[in-house]
This record gives structure tokens, C-alpha cells and sequence, in this order.
């Protein structure tokens, strides 16, 4: 049985112009899990990530870490790659050493391996605006890792890549958690995705956001592009495109409609 | 788990000798090359027609040299001259450099200022557009009435126009953060202090140096406007007495020339803040990079 990592436990949020982005969501993430928040846009995922990372407070119910947790206990990465334009990668990644107060020359080895962990070492001295999407998102995701966090938040981090490039980055996702065994928890509207990523998809409903489902999908990693064209996970796909058609059905905004 | 393909080349494919090109992208080609030198080769032609033209006119018509002086005598004058207008310009050039700075310190503290404290913002904001946009010829009095030092008055008058720009567009640029990247910030424990630091100032270096090119132009007109305003006399008097004076003594082609000077000086510092413009920003932000089409 794996350690607990954090439960959230009946969390609503509602913001001061009176929209109500979450009401008793409830969830427990494990040392080691995958865990896909999926819905449609307006579901609060993105707010559910906010309040894990502690950047807004709940209004109601709460969120316990069952383990200690320190600042370096969270990697984040956004949508967009949202790296400091003016630094060089190498610099970008430092980011989160430097806040703590480490000098570039101390932490220089551990920022060449998080690089060369997402192939990009030879780009170290290279700008942000000098490498394509995928790259600069690669180097997010270095950043990310590069302090070894417990937990990895990520909001729809492939949803403005081309479909080729996110394919190779949700395999290499996969390389990466397995070889750094840490613990995901990672927003996206895509079907595919998520159960191509995930060991359990949380199925999310908007107006007000709630998890109205938890899939498990219990399919072995390693999982490679084989996976991808097998029947399982075809099932799968099936089985969690019924579950978002029900939130959808739930919601109040989209009365009983089909979903594609 | 490299890329095999690292796109995000610096070279436009253009660049590559050899390869064949279709009509449109040889015509245009032809239209870059013509332009890279008819940027300056059409000013010049524009500069020696002008002066061939006023010395032509000042030639035809028998213009006297204290209605309208030739370009030749107003040259020699400059060389003649070249003792007393070469004081004179240090001194603007000092004002101008002086209020400059005052105003890079004032502007961008007061902006640095401003983020850390909205109620500071909302208090002091309103009265800085004021000082903005009270035409400063109208200041200028009061300011010589009140500061006896004539070089204090014409400092402060030559920052009031010059450190509003520096102003605004440093608190700009400082509220214009990645908002992302402020919540990873967050995320990391970031003091406030690291965020104004790694965050807001890299940010606003863009702004910061746009308003800069701005308020330099801006400090030489303050000074010289305010000079006109004061009416130094004697030692320590600038371009601006210069002219004035020999206004009054009918000395055109001297007018001329401290008006040359005047210009050159404003040109001089434009460029001088373009360069280093480019030097801190041609690595990474946009406005410094060259793209292909």
C-alpha cells in the first residue's frame, strides 16, 4: 500500500465575483500515482491544481499533506512554457535553486543533468526564443524536475503542442516519472491522454467543478507507442469518454448534450 | 530523447548561397539591398541638396548675413567660434546629463516605488501627470524665483520634463510580469524582494530603456527651455544664452551654429541611448531581433 501523499477533502472555491469554480471535490493522491484531472473547459481542474500548489486558499473542506512537505516539494508546469526570456536555459532552470539562495556554481551539475534528462544539454547556453515549442516545454519540465520535487503539478502542459510533438512528450513524460519515481497529478481535456498517461483519471463536471468520477486504469507501465494502437487501451478510452459524457450531461450549462 | 530536428535556427534560409530563387523572392532580395543603402544614401543626397540650395538662395537674392547667413559662413563661424560654443555646450550637455540621470533615479525608483505600494501609487500618481503635463516654459519662472542657483533651477527644470516618461513606462514594464511566472514565483517562496529583482526589473528593462530614449531628448529640450526662461548671463551660460544673445546682437550666423550644435547634441544622445539599448536587449527581447519577413 503506498504512502498517502495529500487528500482533498470536500474543497470548494468560490471567488469574489461570485463564481463558484469548485464545490466538494474530494481526492487522495498516493506516493507514485498518475493522476489525470479531465473535463471540460470550466471545470475548475486548473483551480483544483491552484489550490494543491498552494497558490489560493480553499473556501471550504481542506487539504492535508500526509507527509512533511518543504518549498522544494512542488514542481509546476504551466500551460505555456513560461520561461524568463532574458536568461539562457541553463539560467532558466536555476530558477528555483536561486530563489532558495544556491549560487549557479553549486547547482550547475544538477541543472546539466535535469537538461540532459529532457535531451536539451547542448541548448544550456541557448535563449528561450531560439528553440521551438516542445523544446522550450522540455525545458519547463526540466525545471520542474531539476530539484527533485515529491509531487509534479501540470496544467494542460501538451495542449498547445502539435499533435506529433506531444505524442513524443507524453512517452518521454513517462520515461522521465519512471526513472525519477516521483508523483504527477496532471490537468488535460484530451481523452487520449490522459488514459495514455494516467494509473487513475479523476472525471470532472463544471458549474460548479467537481470530481464526478475516479477511473482506474489499470494497464502495466512501461507503456510505449504498442499501447497506443491496443485494445485495452481502446477500452479505456471508451470507458472514460462515457464517464466525460455523463459530467456532461450533469452540467448545467450543456443540458444533455452529445459529446463528440 | 533529443529531437532529431532542433528547430528554432537563427539564419534565414535566405542566407544560404547557391539556391535557386523564384522572381518574387529575387525581387525582393533586390528591394532589401536597395534599401539597406538608400537609408543613407537618400538622407545625404537630401543634406547637400539643402545646403547647395540655401547657398544658392542666399547667393541669387544678395541676402545679407544678419537676415540670412550662408551655410558657408555659418560653418566658419562654427570654427571661429568654436572656443566660446564649445564652453557654452558643456554646459548644456551637463544640465542635460545632470537631469538625466537625476531623472533615470527618480523615475525608476519612484515606478519601483509605485508596485511596492498601490496606496503610495493612488496617492502620489495623479500629481505626477500634472508635473507631466504643465507646459514647463510656464514652471520656469517660479522655479528661478524661488532657487537662487541658476544650475539647480535648470536641473530641476530639465528633470520635471525629462522623468516622466522614465516614469510610466517603468511602471509598466514593472506590472507586466509573466503572470505565470509570478505564481511560480510564488510557488518557490520567492521574497518580494527576489521577485522586484528576477522578475519585475528584467521585465521592465524593455519599458525602462524606451522611456529612457525618450527622456534624453526630452533633458536637452528642459535645459534649453529653461535657459531661454532664466536668461543666464556671463560665465557658466549654455547654448541656449548663446543664442539669445547674439539674437540681440544680430549675430545670425552664430545663432545658427549653437542651433547646430543643439541638434547634433540631441542626435548624439538618441544614438548613444539606441546603443545601449541594443547592447542590453539584442540577446533576447523581440524589439531587438531581426526576422526574415
Amino acid at each position: 500500500m503506498p504512502q498517502k501523499l495529500l487528500s482533498l477533502t470536500n474543497v470548494g472555491k468560490t471567488f469574489a465575483g461570485k463564481v463558484e469554480a469548485l464545490r466538494g471535490m474530494s481526492l487522495t493522491v498516493s506516493e507514485g500515482d498518475f493522476v489525470s484531472l479531465l473535463g471540460p473547459s470550466g471545470c475548475g481542474k486548473s483551480t483544483a491544481l491552484r489550490l494543491i500548489a498552494g497558490l489560493t486558499v480553499p473556501t471550504t473542506g481542506q487539504i492535508t499533506w500526509h507527509v512533511d512537505h518543504g518549498d522544494h516539494d512542488i514542481g509546476f508546469v504551466f500551460q505555456e512554457p513560461t520561461l524568463m526570456p532574458w536568461a539562457t536555459i541553463e539560467r532558466n532552470v536555476w530558477l528555483p535553486f536561486r530563489l532558495k539562495g544556491r549560487s549557479f556554481g553549486s547547482v550547475r551539475d544538477t541543472i546539466h543533468e535535469a537538461l540532459s534528462l529532457v535531451g536539451l544539454e547542448s541548448f544550456a547556453g541557448s535563449y528561450p526564443r531560439e528553440l521551438s515549442g516542445g523544446m522550450k516545454m522540455r525545458v519547463s519540465i526540466a525545471r520542474a524536475l531539476a530539484t527533485h520535487p515529491r509531487i509534479i503539478l501540470m496544467d494542460e502542459p501538451f495542449a498547445a503542442l502539435d499533435e506529433i510533438t506531444r505524442f513524443k512528450l507524453n512517452n518521454d513524460l513517462l520515461a522521465l516519472k519512471d526513472a525519477l519515481d516521483c508523483t504527477i497529478i496532471f490537468v488535460t481535456h484530451s481523452v487520449f491522454e490522459s488514459v495514455f498517461l494516467s494509473s487513475r483519471i479523476a472525471v470532472m463536471a463544471a458549474r460548479p467543478g467537481r470530481v464526478i468520477q475516479e477511473l482506474a486504469v489499470d494497464a502495466p507501465y512501461p507503456r510505449d507507442d504498442m499501447f497506443r494502437t491496443s485494445r485495452d487501451y481502446t477500452k479505456f478510452c471508451r470507458t472514460t469518454s462515457e464517464a466525460l459524457r455523463n459530467s456532461m450531461q450533469d452540467s448545467d450549462e450543456f443540458p444533455a448534450a452529445p459529446t463528440g | 530523447m533529443a529531437e532529431s530536428n532542433p528547430t528554432g535556427s537563427i539564419l534565414p534560409e535566405s542566407s544560404q548561397a547557391g539556391a535557386r530563387l523564384d522572381d518574387e523572392e529575387r525581387k525582393r532580395l533586390r528591394r532589401a539591398a536597395l534599401e539597406r543603402v538608400g537609408k543613407w544614401f537618400l538622407p545625404a543626397i537630401v543634406f547637400v541638396l539643402t545646403i547647395w540650395l540655401w547657398d544658392r538662395v542666399v547667393y541669387w537674392n544678395e541676402i545679407q548675413h544678419y537676415i540670412l547667413p550662408g551655410p558657408g559662413l555659418v560653418l566658419s563661424t562654427l570654427i571661429d567660434d568654436w572656443e566660446l560654443l564649445l564652453d557654452a555646450l558643456v554646459v548644456t550637455l551637463r544640465i542635460t546629463i545632470l537631469a538625466l540621470t537625476v531623472a533615470v533615479i527618480g523615475g525608476a525608483g519612484l515606478a519601483i516605488l509605485f508596485t511596492q505600494s498601490r496606496f503610495i501609487q493612488m496617492s502620489l500618481f495623479p500629481y505626477a501627470v500634472i508635473l507631466q503635463v504643465t507646459p514647463i516654459i510656464a514652471i520656469a519662472p517660479l522655479i528661478f524665483i524661488y532657487v537662487d542657483s541658476k544650475i539647480v533651477g535648470l536641473l530641476i527644470c530639465a528633470w520635471i520634463v525629462a522623468f516622466f516618461p522614465i516614469l510610466s513606462n517603468t511602471a509598466l514594464g514593472l506590472n507586466s510580469a509573466d503572470h505565470n511566472l509570478r505564481d511560480l514565483f510564488r510557488i518557490y517562496g520567492a521574497s518580494r524582494w527576489q521577485q522586484l529583482l528576477h522578475l519585475q526589473m528584467p521585465t521592465a528593462l524593455p519599458y525602462f530603456l524606451g522611456g529612457l530614449r525618450i527622456a534624453g531628448g526630452l533633458a536637452l529640450i528642459g535645459a534649453v527651455v529653461a535657459e531661454f526662461v532664466a536668461g543666464t548671463g556671463g560665465i557658466g551660460s549654455g547654448l541656449a544664452f548663446t543664442i539669445l544673445e547674439a539674437g540681440y546682437r544680430l549675430n545670425i550666423p552664430l545663432m545658427f551654429a549653437a542651433l547646430i550644435l543643439i541638434a547634433a547634441t540631441g542626435v548624439m544622445i538618441f544614438t548613444i541611448l539606441s546603443v545601449v539599448s541594443h547592447l542590453l536587449l539584442h540577446k533576447w527581447h523581440e524589439s531587438a531581433i531581426k526576422h526574415d519577413t
